[in-house]
């Protein structure tokens, strides 16, 4: 048998940068169709757009909305410090950038939500 | 079972629609920042992507790029955290980008031209 | 400090669990003196590896507290928790007996990876002359320390995932010989490198160069990997 490593092993930055990373890219991927096919209501006119967007008026919904700006803002940043690992000169993990990847999430999901409620 | 040659252009063309993706991205989610204002509704919304090149080319760089990117990623879950292999998960890849692909790019055409 | 430490230690091989011992604690001990005293004073049967238990030859590596370390260089202080410690053998690698593990597999994927120099000149040849200021070298030195100690393979969730990956060690010594100047094996390395095996599923997650006992970053050579194997395949070489 072999043994394999438990959360001891995975307790650092760049590690819990993978796993938002990895598990914000599957739950956009899950939410892709169903961003498509109710922006896709367009085509059966105005009417049916505007129906689908008053019934995810409700706070669920936005809550919702929030935290997709925030895994998306979450994955795009955390993806560029992937490219910089891979693509650009050396300079080590960059947990700099984990940090900023972060600081954009935050500053990018309270952006929204004062857009929300304004 | 695709070989070392297609898995490394994969690879790249994983990061390459990424790089495409980011600068997309930021722009999607400063439109979505303003949108969002005073709530969404059909008619601002269409009043702003209706007859507008912009946005038609913007959006369908940015489908496209979720096309290439989005199935290559789910590859990898599929295979590492589920452990999947062999061609269904190629197939099921293929499928879920020609998914993206046709709604996505008809989504572009709903709120440009319809 | 507590008098006595409670360590668990792995005992089995194809199934096995922890058996718990108590051990003197001592003003400076490390985690292989704490297995070293079980053998010799509590459990002669226990099997466990260590060569010159000075850091040099990174054959002690064990899980300590669930991370991959050298346990010649970790001293007790550091890594013990309310005077509990927790001893296992490496992850992914099949466990002989108790603390020992398989190592075959490891080194396999090491020649695999074409981890063998193979150079055109002979001994009537002259001397290569390899600036070390240059780019390629300087890239091969940060990789040629490595001492095969497994650490950098068990701290790596990929290898986990993947059982056909090579691993960071594998894959940094590729680095170091496609660095090499005098290789003239370097078209076949970038084809045994690429691909799902290779380079291609490292997600730079890391573990292997945060755990390095000598400080080397498989990540970045393996990043150096991705660029060449993406230019040869754009050229169509690989």
């Amino acid at each position: 048998m072999t043994r394999i490593n438990d959360f001891r092993a995975r307790n650092h930055p760049a590690y819990w940068a993978f796993v938002v990373h990895r598990v914000s890219g599957l739950a956009l991927a899950a939410f892709l169709p169903v961003h498509f096919w109710a922006m896709g209501l367009a085509i059966q006119g105005e009417v049916a757009l505007d129906g689908f967007l008053r019934f995810t008026d409700q706070a669920l919904f936005k809550f919702g909305e929030w935290g997709l700006v925030l895994l998306l803002a979450l994955h795009m940043m955390g993806g560029v410090r992937i490219l910089l690992v891979e693509f650009g000169p050396w300079s080590g993990l960059r947990k700099n950038w984990i940090a900023g990847t972060l600081g954009f999430g935050i500053a990018t999901s309270l952006a929204f939500a004062l857009a929300l409620i304004s | 079972m695709t070989s070392s040659r297609t898995q490394a252009k994969l690879w790249y063309w994983q990061r390459a629609s990424a790089m495409v993706m980011a600068v997309c991205v930021l722009g999607h989610l400063a439109v979505m920042i303003y949108a969002v204002r005073g709530g969404l509704s059909a008619a601002e919304i269409l009043g702003r992507t209706h007859g507008s090149r912009l946005f038609a080319s913007l959006y369908t760089l940015l489908v496209l790029a979720c096309a290439v990117h989005v199935p290559i990623g789910l590859v990898a879950i599929a295979e590492e955290w589920a452990g999947w292999r062999g061609s269904k998960v190629t197939i099921g890849a293929g499928l879920f980008s020609a998914l993206i692909a046709i709604m996505g790019l008809r989504t572009v055409y709903g709120v440009v031209a319809a | 400090m507590t008098k006595n430490l409670k360590v668990k230690i792995w005992r089995g091989g194809k199934e096995g669990g922890f058996a718990t011992f108590d051990v003197p604690r001592q003003e400076n001990q490390t985690v292989l003196d704490v297995v070293t005293y079980v053998q010799r004073n509590l459990d002669p049967l226990l099997a466990y590896r260590f060569a010159c238990r000075v850091g040099m030859c990174g054959s002690c590596a064990m899980t300590v507290n669930g991370v991959a370390r050298w346990t010649c260089r970790t001293n007790v202080s550091k890594v013990e928790k309310d005077g509990r410690l927790e001893i296992a053998p490496l992850s992914h690698l099949p466990i002989i007996k108790d603390l020992v593990t398989d190592m075959r597999e490891f080194f396999d994927k090491g020649a695999r990876a074409k981890g063998q120099f193979k150079g055109k000149q002979n001994r009537q040849d002259e001397f290569a002359r390899v600036d070390p200021k240059s780019k390629e070298r300087i890239a091969a030195n940060a990789g040629i320390e490595c001492i095969g100690c497994g650490v950098c393979y068990a701290s790596c969730d990929v290898v986990g995932w993947r059982p056909e990956y090579l691993g960071p060690a594998a894959l940094n010594r590729a680095w170091t010989l496609v660095n090499d100047v005098r290789d003239i094996q370097q078209t076949e390395r970038l084809k045994v490198v690429a691909g799902d095996a290779g380079c291609n599923s490292c997600h730079s997650l890391g573990s292997c160069s945060e755990r390095c006992p000598k400080q080397i970053e498989p990540t970045a050579g393996i990043a150096g990997l991705k660029m060449l194997v993406a230019m040869a395949a754009l050229r169509g070489e690989i």
